[in-house]
């Protein structure tokens, strides 16, 4: 049966990259007790995957995991279990239980809801409240997009869903599927360019609120977050 | 929520913020109001390395153990952290609480080869910490030194306050509990030092004087102060199966190099290998309980969640029960789908059932550490492995499917000849005749691969090569050639591979092998100029290390190739190891007249490791 576990970065856990939260949960899933599943093999693995891998620096409300799992008691169970083996800056905010047939965590990824504030002594000194409004309406937002081998010129409008201030600053839902994954600071560093102003690189702190798949259509897309498909257990 | 001691613009402008945060699973945080002292353990390496040692996770276990103590971690900050460190004047900061260094009562070192000497000045440099000890002051922590390296302290003698010689579980709590008395009584650090100079196996060496004769050796070594004694006794923990051990060790969120559960099974080695130092200062062997040691094992990998465990020991394979905790672990193991990693073991039909059962036999290779290339040379540094056995274990193996062998040889061994040196070319290249005529052509999984690496023979203290001529750089380097000759001139040449070491480093760890204190000025001048992370070859400054020993007039030969009387007083004679002065002479005589010592269990060589009253020798 496959279970989606929802988690939290904060505090000094968002300076434990990617690949390291992987071996952690591997890890804690053994300390846990929890019955997963293992590949085959002379080095058996466990089956494990990761929703939309979250950048140094970044902090989340709501990461997903899945995992194979052979047997399992409850849903609350696993949470405790789990949480008792989390470190500080990692907690378990749900587990579900998935239906038969869903895609993985990854690949049903499509967007990604961020929440960017500024960092003391950095904020704004323009009103970017108002500001960011009249910049979601533009026609197109062009950037320079640098990649190891090239640079080339990007359209970020199409992918950006959501744009707006919040109470201490900015909102924003972005495509974070494997084919369009927009970084929050790309955006930023756009709307700061057009208010004639330069971002600087550790400005920002940047919040992931959530994970979200598409349940709609590619023409009118209904996000939900990745635990909406799941049910208790 | 802790605070941590870099800010978020360091953190993300670093490699791998993860190692200065602290934090990670199994780590210990006490309140500092409810403690009574505050220990920082470092290792000075990069935390990756630093976080592999075992003896750290015991020692930061026993020291947390304590009520009144609270023990943090801290390792070397890389070499993008440290210009930042020295910039901005952020003080160097223990892992859990984040607080400086400076703040501490004790600051331990423990020193695992000689190549982290500049990275302890590195440690303390960033902590505010004077660098000499006598420039210390009270509200300064006391630097205290343990490890293998401190058997010959001399070297680096002015850094520290104290050094601790031998293993750390007998006398921290005799020495934490003077500390807290002389604080209570308002004495000074002196008064401390003073006190705990007379604990037995605490060395404080600005107590200590020593003497030169004429020609630069050591004419005497006297302790300066009243109640401490001349001669410093190891210690030394005889009940292993009964004392700390961390079943909690701590989980990095890093990949470190030793990212497993590590079970120690015994300590020392009945071998009595002439180059060794660990084979000598280890003594007597003590093996632990093999009940003790599974149920530690179960506990580890619960409390840890790693998928892997491995074995540490010298020697392995001596391990008495070593069948029956291997059989435990198997059973263990595979349900849980964890890995073993077995140590170097002697290739024999049971050692190769173990590797079948546990490793992918197409990934794995075999390793021989031969040392030297002729079986007269095996007689003189007394390694048993004969040719014989070489090679019946290389069949065998290769029948059960390996095609993959690794040979360790060293280079510069005492009384060596370049038949000696063509010998590990012969040797590799028998092992590969002994490949294409054991396995028929059609079960061949293509040809056989044998990687032959010679390492620089460096004579080490407390052994019985102590007296050993170490060879120059020009040596080494004209027998790597010969090495390298002599494999291209072999039939299986095709199959052989040879790697060799590099020699600037191998002459350097060799005069602060056996150096004295006259090296600690050197030292400090080397880093004073730039020298740090020596032991990271991308980072070694080799020139810079000679410049320094011109300008201060030390010679590198005093050190390397000069000829030892007998009777010369060293620089580590005032330490007392177990191991007596008479017995390595005798075994550097025995090696000469190419005479091989029977190891522990089969016959006692009265090397004087009984005086601790345990272990082997008393046990055949």
């Amino acid at each position: 049966m496959k279970i989606r576990i929802k988690f939290s970065k904060s505090a000094a856990m968002i300076f434990v990259g990617h690949l390291d939260m992987v071996r952690y949960f591997q890890k804690a899933m053994r300390r846990a007790n929890v019955d997963i599943a293992y590949s085959g093999g002379f080095n058996p693995h466990q089956v494990m995957s990761f929703a939309a891998p979250l950048g140094v620096g970044i902090y989340s409300n709501g990461e997903y995991l899945d995992i194979e799992a052979n047997s399992v008691t409850t849903a609350s169970d696993m949470v405790n279990a789990l949480q008792q083996q989390m470190v500080e800056g990692v907690s378990i905010v749900s587990v579900k239980m998935l239906p038969e047939g869903t895609t993985n965590a990854m690949a049903s990824v499509a967007a990604a809801g961020y929440t960017v504030r500024f960092r003391a002594g950095a904020e704004p000194d323009f009103d970017y409240q108002n500001a960011i409004l009249s910049f979601y309406q533009k026609e197109s937002i062009n950037v320079i997009k640098k990649t190891k081998k090239s640079e080339k010129e990007l359209d970020l409008k199409p992918f950006i869903f959501e744009l707006k201030p919040v109470e201490d600053g900015i909102y924003m839902l972005v495509d974070a599927s494997s084919s369009g994954n927009i970084k929050p600071n790309l955006i930023m560093q756009a709307f700061f360019k057009e208010n004639g102003k330069e971002l600087g690189e550790f400005d920002t702190i940047i919040t992931r609120e959530d994970t979200y798949t598409n349940v709609g259509t590619e023409e009118e897309p209904l996000f939900q977050p990745l635990d909406s498909m799941g049910n208790d257990f | 929520m802790r605070k941590l001691a870099l800010s978020d613009e360091i953190l993300l402008k670093i490699d791998k913020p993860a190692r200065y945060i602290g934090g990670e699973f199994n780590s210990v945080t006490k309140k500092k109001e409810e403690i009574d002292l505050r220990f920082a353990m470092c290792f000075p390496d990069v935390y990756e390395i630093g976080m592999s040692h075992l003896g750290i996770q015991i020692i930061y276990d026993m020291l947390n153990s304590f009520e009144d103590v609270w023990c943090e971690r801290v390792y070397s900050p890389w070499m993008d952290l440290d210009p930042i460190m020295r910039k901005e004047e952020i003080p160097l900061f223990a892992l859990e609480s984040q607080d400086p260094i400076k703040e501490f009562d004790f600051l331990g070192i423990t020193i695992q080869y000689e190549m982290c000497y500049t990275n302890i000045l590195q440690i303390l440099d960033l902590s505010n910490i004077a660098l000499l000890a006598k420039d210390r002051v009270d509200d300064d922590p006391i630097v205290i030194g343990g490890g293998p390296c401190t058997y010959n302290p001399e070297p680096i003698a002015d850094f520290f306050d104290l050094f601790y010689i031998g293993e750390g579980e007998t006398v921290y709590r005799e020495l934490l509990d003077v500390y807290k008395q002389n604080k209570k009584d308002g004495g000074t650090r002196i008064d401390f030092l003073k006190k705990a100079a007379t604990i037995q196996g605490i060395y404080c060496p600005q107590f200590y004087q020593p003497t030169y004769q004429e020609d630069g050796t050591i004419a005497s070594f006297e302790p300066m102060v009243e109640g401490i004694p001349s001669k410093i006794l190891k210690q030394i923990e005889m009940n292993v199966s009964d004392t700390f051990y961390p079943m909690k060790p701590v989980v990095p969120f890093i990949k470190v190099t030793q990212d497993r559960v590590v079970l120690e099974i015994q300590r020392g080695c009945i071998r009595g290998c002439r180059f060794c130092q660990a084979g000598q200062i280890y003594r007597p062997v003590r093996e632990r309980n093999v009940d003790v040691l599974k149920e530690y094992a179960t506990k580890m990998l619960e409390n840890t969640g790693h998928e892997e465990i491995s074995l540490s020991s010298l020697s392995s394979s001596d391990y008495r029960k070593l069948p029956e905790l291997i059989d435990f672990l198997i059973d263990e193991c595979t349900e849980k789908k964890i890995n073993i990693s077995l140590p170097s073991l002697r290739i024999d039909a049971f050692s190769l059932d173990v590797m079948t059962k546990v490793q992918d036999v197409r990934k794995s290779s075999l390793t021989f550490a031969p040392e030297a290339g002729t079986q007269r040379l095996r007689d003189v540094i007394n390694k048993g492995l004969t040719e014989e056995v070489i090679l019946s274990g290389a069949r065998m193996a290769f029948e059960g499917g390996w095609n993959r062998v690794k040979l360790y040889f060293m280079l510069g061994l005492p009384t060596e000849t370049e038949e000696d040196m063509k010998g590990i070319a012969e040797l590799s290249n028998k092992i590969a005749r002994e490949y294409y005529e054991t396995v028929p052509k059609e079960q061949r999984n293509g040809k056989v691969q044998i990687v032959t690496s010679t390492s620089f023979f460096i004579p080490k203290p407390f052994t019985p090569f102590q007296w050993a001529v170490m060879d120059t750089k020009e040596d080494f380097i004209e027998k790597s050639h010969i090495v390298k000759r002599a494999v291209m001139e072999q039939l299986n040449q095709k199959s052989i591979k040879y790697n060799w070491h590099e020699a600037d480093l191998s002459v350097l760890e060799g005069v602060f092998a056996r150096g004295d204190r006259k090296l600690s000025a050197v030292i400090l001048k080397a880093y004073e100029k730039g020298c740090i992370y020596d032991s990271w070859s991308e980072y070694f400054k080799n020139d810079i290390w000679i410049s320094v020993f011109e300008e201060l007039g030390v010679s590198i030969d005093f050190y390397t190739t000069r000829v030892r009387e007998l009777n010369e007083i060293f620089p580590w004679d005032f330490i007392d190891c177990g191991v007596t002065k008479e017995f390595l002479q005798r075994e550097w005589k025995n090696a000469i007249a190419e005479k091989v010592t029977p190891n522990c269990n089969m016959q006692c060589s009265a090397c004087g490791a009984n005086q601790f009253g345990g272990g082997v020798c008393y046990e055949n």
